[in-house]
């Protein structure tokens, strides 16, 4: 948008939201919502606390740990149904079926068989990130233009050699994406399993909160799992955009 | 002399149908895309737009259709000066532009349409020209159902429908395949013949532009200017198939070349 | 008949788990099933389907009606894209569902909170794909329907949104996929009903193939309603997907 002749960035529209929330928040509209400016006094209070340093590292293990487990299984396998339509015409019913399923409904089954721990959150966070890594993935070896894989053929690549030096690499926008899409749905993976278990890390602390109402300590939080799950984000669609120029090779 | 050479502003028929005066076009960033384009358009003819890829051809044709502003200069039509797309102009797009959920028929009477004229009214004017383009029968089907060409045909007929003085055609045959193409040039011909209308037509084919234009205008590479105005010497009622072999059209696609060979690279 | 094939390998593995078994909380496939069946007798899977549905259908409907409205808005307006992409674009990426105990502490534990739950969950993917949408309407036709002069009003009802309605479509399916995890996990956290009480309460006196049937009957419901989405949309406005496939 331009005002007065210049041209004022997107992002300056948070600023705007931030002054209004700060404003219903003062004139006490809903308790929901607090002034902007007090959440923020809570945020330093409780950013030092012991208390959410250790909810922070649990929390950074289990999403760390789901993801790297969802994107070794997740892009192999999805890279290789691509290229098996044997494997593909078994798997992609299954894919299909979980990448939108009501997944929180199968976070019980987890807790069931794995307990109320650690575990259950990092096979939460698989759970919710595998599905759309693999199915990205897939996509990306199946749209491999076959003059590439001619090629490949004509000086006489073996078909790993083929899968390993063409596809996986022609594959890597689409495989980026995926990850990255994963990666975010990982972040909402690793809150829910939180929330659902909810004696350990942030699913713990929102707890606490939530039964003493503190509204304040809640929106701080959340300011904090917010702007993490963005600087994820914004991270990984740089890496997509370095990585774009591999697309121009398929066509 | 087979093919005469006009000078760069060319004595100027009486009252041409489109003329361009000063237009120039500078993109945002600094890319300038047209220098002082001044041409005149006549009456009744089809006149080609021919020029390296790249070099302002299609902007040009867009300034003329009202859909893109020039940066200076201005574009008279029937001496009323453009200030956005008009009636008496109608645009055929390289890429066809249809609507894919929106039948042949509809498609056709899109323009009508859009100007309020009743369905039945508009059905009947659209059944009309897609008869005329030669898709008899096909009234019901889909852009998706149609070849590369037939739809190319149906934005033709759309563009027919509206009855404008003006046709604004941008690399209409491009997208279509070799002998397609060579069916829709002699049908371009007679269309001309018959319907008395002025014709803009912008190509990167030499061959192409010799053949349905009675004036070929070679712009320069960007920014572009007007390079030269060549009038072919063909007389345009010889059976379809002699001008191929005719020495004045050999004659100026040589001429023409020798002239934008400097621009490739 | 390689789904038949497919479907078939998952479910005899399933069996084959259940049997051995590798965890007494992992009941076979053929012992889920029989749960299933006599709660579909005594009544009570259909009532807990019915009131799981309450809160999601009420959800999308307002996600659906707030969201694509927004979306469009601010893909026509610059003004309003300028307002709100930004927003949009964090709590896409947000944990949303981090907001639910805020909701319980304002709103109760009823109605309310289970449908605002559903909303948080949808209308981001919503709102953004109607903007992506509108965005990506081709330029000639847009410039098509200029140079035939239609105006503003002509060009958005009958070229940009008819050009737009497949990707505002996939922001729904997107949108409903999210609402039914929302609507779960509002029955899971907020206070147990429907379909979330058959599971929690059938954890707690582990009974687990009663657990499990009503899990699988939730994915069942969200593959049947994304399907049927799908089939609207291939009727409504897709007529080159019509009868071709």
């Amino acid at each position: 948008m331009t005002l007065f002749g210049r041209r004022i960035p997107m992002s300056a529209s948070l600023l705007l939201w931030a002054a209004l929330w700060e404003i219903v928040g003062r004139a006490h509209l809903t308790i929901l919502i607090p002034p902007l400016t007090e959440v923020f006094a809570r945020l330093a209070e409780i950013v030092p606390t012991e208390g959410f340093a250790e909810s922070l590292a649990l929390t950074a293990r289990a999403y760390l740990l789901g993801s790297t487990i969802a994107i070794g299984v997740g892009v192999p396998l999805g890279a290789l149904m691509g290229r098996v339509p044997l494997l593909d015409r078994l798997l992609l019913p299954w894919v299909n079926v979980f990448v939108s399923a009501p997944l929180s409904a199968l976070v019980p089954v987890i807790m069931a068989l794995f307990g109320f721990g650690e575990t259950t959150i990092v096979l939460t966070v698989v759970l919710f990130a595998i599905w759309i890594i693999m199915l990205d993935s897939r996509a990306g070896t199946l749209h491999v233009s076959p003059s590439l894989d001619e090629m490949a053929k004509s000086y006489g690549a073996t078909p790993l050699q083929a899968f390993l030096k063409i596809h996986l690499w022609a594959a890597l926008p689409e495989i980026l994406a995926g990850v990255r899409l994963g990666l975010i749905r990982a972040v909402k993976g690793v809150i829910i399993g939180q929330l659902l278990v909810s004696v350990v890390g942030f699913g713990h602390l929102f707890e606490i909160y939530s039964s003493n109402f503190l509204m304040q300590h809640m929106w701080a939080l959340l300011l904090v799992l917010f702007a993490l799950a963005f600087a994820i984000d914004a991270v990984f669609a740089w890496l997509e955009r370095r990585f774009d120029y591999f697309a121009a090779a398929r066509q | 002399m087979t093919a005469a050479i006009l000078p760069l502003a060319p004595a100027p028929a009486p009252e041409p149908m489109v003329s361009v005066r000063g237009i120039t076009k500078t993109y945002p960033g600094g890319v300038e895309a047209l220098s002082g384009i001044d041409l005149d358009f006549p009456r009744g003819e089809l006149t080609a737009l021919l020029g390296p890829s790249g070099c302002g051809k299609t902007t040009l044709l867009k300034i003329i259709a009202g859909l893109l502003p020039a940066t200076k200069g201005e574009v008279l039509v029937d001496g009323r000066k453009v200030s956005g797309p008009g009636p008496e102009r109608a645009f055929v797009f390289q890429d066809f532009a249809l609507l894919p959920w929106a039948t042949v028929l509809r498609n056709v009477a899109f323009g009508l349409e859009l100007r309020g004229v009743a369905r039945s009214e508009r059905e009947a004017i659209a059944e009309r020209h897609v008869a005329e383009v030669g898709l008899k029968g096909f009234e019901k089907r889909y852009p998706h159902e149609l070849s590369g060409g037939m739809r190319q045909r149906v934005g033709l007929a759309r563009a027919l429908a509206v009855n404008a003085e003006v046709l604004l055609m941008d690399e209409p045959f491009s997208a279509v395949d070799e002998q397609t193409r060579r069916k829709f040039q002699e049908d371009l011909l007679s269309l001309v013949a018959n319907q008395r209308k002025t014709f803009l037509f912008v190509t990167h084919s030499i061959e192409e532009a010799v053949y349905v234009a009675s004036r070929v205008v070679l712009l320069s590479r960007r920014p572009s200017r007007v390079s030269q105005v060549i009038a072919p010497d063909i007389a345009r009622d010889m059976a379809p198939d002699r001008i191929r072999r005719h020495p004045a059209y050999l004659d100026a696609v040589e001429s023409i070349w020798q002239g934008l060979k400097q621009y490739v690279d | 008949m390689m789904r038949l094939a497919s479907v078939a390998l998952v479910l005899g593995a399933w069996e084959w788990a259940g049997r051995k078994p590798v965890s007494p909380a992992f009941p076979a496939f053929s012992e889920t099933m029989a749960a299933a069946w006599a709660m579909l007798l005594d009544g009570s899977l259909p009532a807990a389907v019915g009131i799981t549905l309450a809160p999601l259908v009420l959800g999308i409907a307002i996600s659906a009606l707030l969201g694509i409205a927004a979306g469009v808005a601010m893909g026509l307006s610059s003004k309003a894209e300028w307002l709100g992409v930004p927003v949009f674009i964090v709590l896409q990426a947000a944990p949303l569902a981090a907001l639910i105990p805020l909701l319980v502490l304002a709103y109760g534990v009823g109605l309310t909170s289970k449908v605002m739950t559903v909303c948080i969950m949808a209308v981001p993917v919503i709102v953004l794909n109607s903007f992506k949408a509108i965005r990506h309407t081709p330029v000639s036709m847009v410039e098509m329907g200029r140079a035939f002069l239609g105006s503003r009003r002509q060009l958005i009802a009958k070229i940009i949104l008819p050009a737009a309605s497949p990707i505002i479509f996939a922001g729904l399916r997107l949108g409903l996929a999210a609402g039914f995890i929302g609507a779960v996990l509002a029955e899971l956290l907020i206070s147990p009903t429907g379909i979330g009480d058959l599971i929690t309460y059938n954890q707690s006196i582990a009974d687990y193939p009663k657990m499990f049937a009503a899990i699988a009957t939730v994915i069942l419901l969200s593959v049947l309603f994304i399907g049927a989405l799908d089939r609207v949309e291939a009727t409504l406005f897709r007529p080159e997907k019509r009868g071709t496939r």
